[in-house]
């Protein structure tokens, strides 16, 4: 088992508000890790760190350990580079306003790939990667905006993919989906761990159950359990954990 | 905040104290006809297997209704998967408290062989087993559920003594061996009561611990409990 972010002592402020209290974890690689808790509990500031989306907030203010394959995220780094290794796929499906195709190759295009059969390669496999190829093949010039909420999440997932990361952040993925698009993506995001570290937000219990290997829960900041899910769901150790996850709070 | 769900679980508790109840009514009703060679209270004993039998579907219904709509988790899916488990045995229970009370109603009008001494301690002992069992599920109460576990083995020892007895009996005069054969029967039905008893008490730990059948819990903290 190796780790693929090493965390210590995070501390993360916005002004002076205090969104995160001396977060240590390890996030194994090639698993599933979920972030669990009540809105405002810091789990979406957290993800947000994990490739640097944070420094876009003004007034953010971060200190402690995060490193990723033992490399200091907020050291001496290519931002750029950090968020091609680490991609992120949003609540909403946000693609862009063209081409199927064009939304995949932009990223690769951007990080300097021109040659046409290199990018159909890049494109036809990521998008294989995230299960829509059979859906789409037959129209890839066809708008990203034509397809349904389901298959452009998948889009993005795809879009996320086609510049290889290392790491696939999601934030509540599934959130706007119905329950077949969220099933799909579910068996993706089970299938995408052989080859990435995925570390996912959700507010959908059952989902963090089905899906997720470890499940870390944050409160106030602060993260409260973080255990193996099976664990975390059956028989957790802190009382607030287990008053969240059953409903008696939250 | 969960109003429904906690009703909901809450009327769980309560049908499974009902059941309890409806079972051990089931085995005194046995035991009583048995002593006192009574068959109208035999039939009584036997009719309660019915009212257990849908108590037992009644139980299941509302588990699995429970299981669709909220979707448990930790210690509300270790209550409910418990109760589902603990039903099983409180089913089997109400089935072999009616054998007991079929068995009596054959012996009926023949004088026993014997005077009943150790079968009415193995009934009081086993009925203390069923109602501590339901009464650790309900009130939570691990320490209590242990001593339930620890209790079977009182119970095997009246068997065992029982048989023993039984085998003496036959061995003075043959003729003894169709009723002691009877005897028999009905002990390990109640040996077999014991066992259920002991299963439920073991769900109960499950459904506070996560853990069923640990030796390490039943033997450390048993310790401290007995």
């Amino acid at each position: 088992m190796t780790n693929k972010f090493k965390l210590r002592n995070v501390n993360l402020w916005y002004n002076d508000f205090q969104a995160l209290h001396d977060v240590s974890m390890d996030i194994e690689a090639n698993a599933i890790t979920a972030f669990i808790g009540p809105s405002g509990c810091g789990k979406s500031t957290l993800i947000k760190s994990l490739n640097r989306m944070n420094d876009l907030v003004e007034g953010c203010k971060i200190t402690g350990e995060l490193l990723l394959d033992g490399e200091d995220i907020y050291g001496d780094i290519d931002i750029n580079l950090l968020r091609k290794r680490v991609g992120m796929v949003f609540q909403k499906p946000n693609p862009f306003p063209m081409s199927i195709y064009d939304n995949i190759a932009f990223g690769p295009k951007t990080h300097g790939i021109k040659s046409k059969y290199k990018l159909d390669d890049i494109v036809e496999k990521a998008l294989n990667d995230a299960a829509i190829w059979d859906e789409v093949k037959d129209r890839l010039k066809k708008s990203a905006l034509s397809l349904s909420g389901g298959q452009q999440q998948r889009l993005c997932i795809a879009r996320a993919l086609s510049v290889s990361p290392d790491v696939l952040l999601m934030d509540e993925p599934t959130s706007a989906l119905d329950p077949i698009s969220t099933s799909k993506i579910e068996d993706l995001i089970t299938e995408l761990k052989q080859q990435y570290t995925v570390v996912i937000v959700t507010h959908n219990m059952q989902q963090a159950a089905r899906i997720s290997d470890s499940t870390a829960f944050f409160l106030l900041g602060e993260m409260v359990e973080f255990g193996d899910s099976e664990q975390v769901f059956s028989m957790p150790k802190d009382i607030r954990c287990e008053d969240y996850i059953t409903g008696r709070f939250g | 905040m969960r109003k429904k769900y906690d009703e909901q679980l809450e009327q769980l508790g309560n049908m499974l104290v009902e059941m309890g109840a409806l079972i051990e009514t089931a085995i005194a009703g046995a035991t009583h006809a048995l002593k006192t060679q009574d068959i109208a209270q035999a039939k009584k004993a036997i009719a309660y297997d019915k009212e257990v039998d849908q108590k037992e579907k009644d139980i299941e219904q509302l588990c699995l209704k429970l299981l669709l709509q909220q979707q448990p988790v930790a210690r509300d899916l270790r209550f409910i998967s418990a109760a589902l488990k603990m039903i099983t045995d409180m089913e089997r229970i109400g089935d072999q408290a009616a054998d007991i009370a079929e068995i009596a109603i054959m012996l009926a009008g023949t004088p026993y062989i014997k005077a009943l001494e150790h079968i009415p301690q193995m009934a009081e002992a086993t009925v203390k087993m069923v109602s501590e069992s339901i009464d650790a599920f309900v009130a939570k109460d691990l320490d209590l559920a242990l001593s339930v576990i620890k209790h079977d083995d009182v119970v095997d020892e009246l068997f065992d003594i029982i048989k023993y007895e039984l085998v003496e009996l036959i061995r003075e005069d043959s003729k003894n061996g169709g009723q002691a054969m009877d005897l028999l029967m009905i002990a390990k039905y109640f040996e077999r009561i014991g066992d259920h008893a002991e299963n439920i008490a073991e769900w109960v730990v499950f459904s506070m611990t996560g853990k069923h059948k640990d030796i390490d819990i039943i033997e450390n903290e048993g310790e401290s409990s007995c």
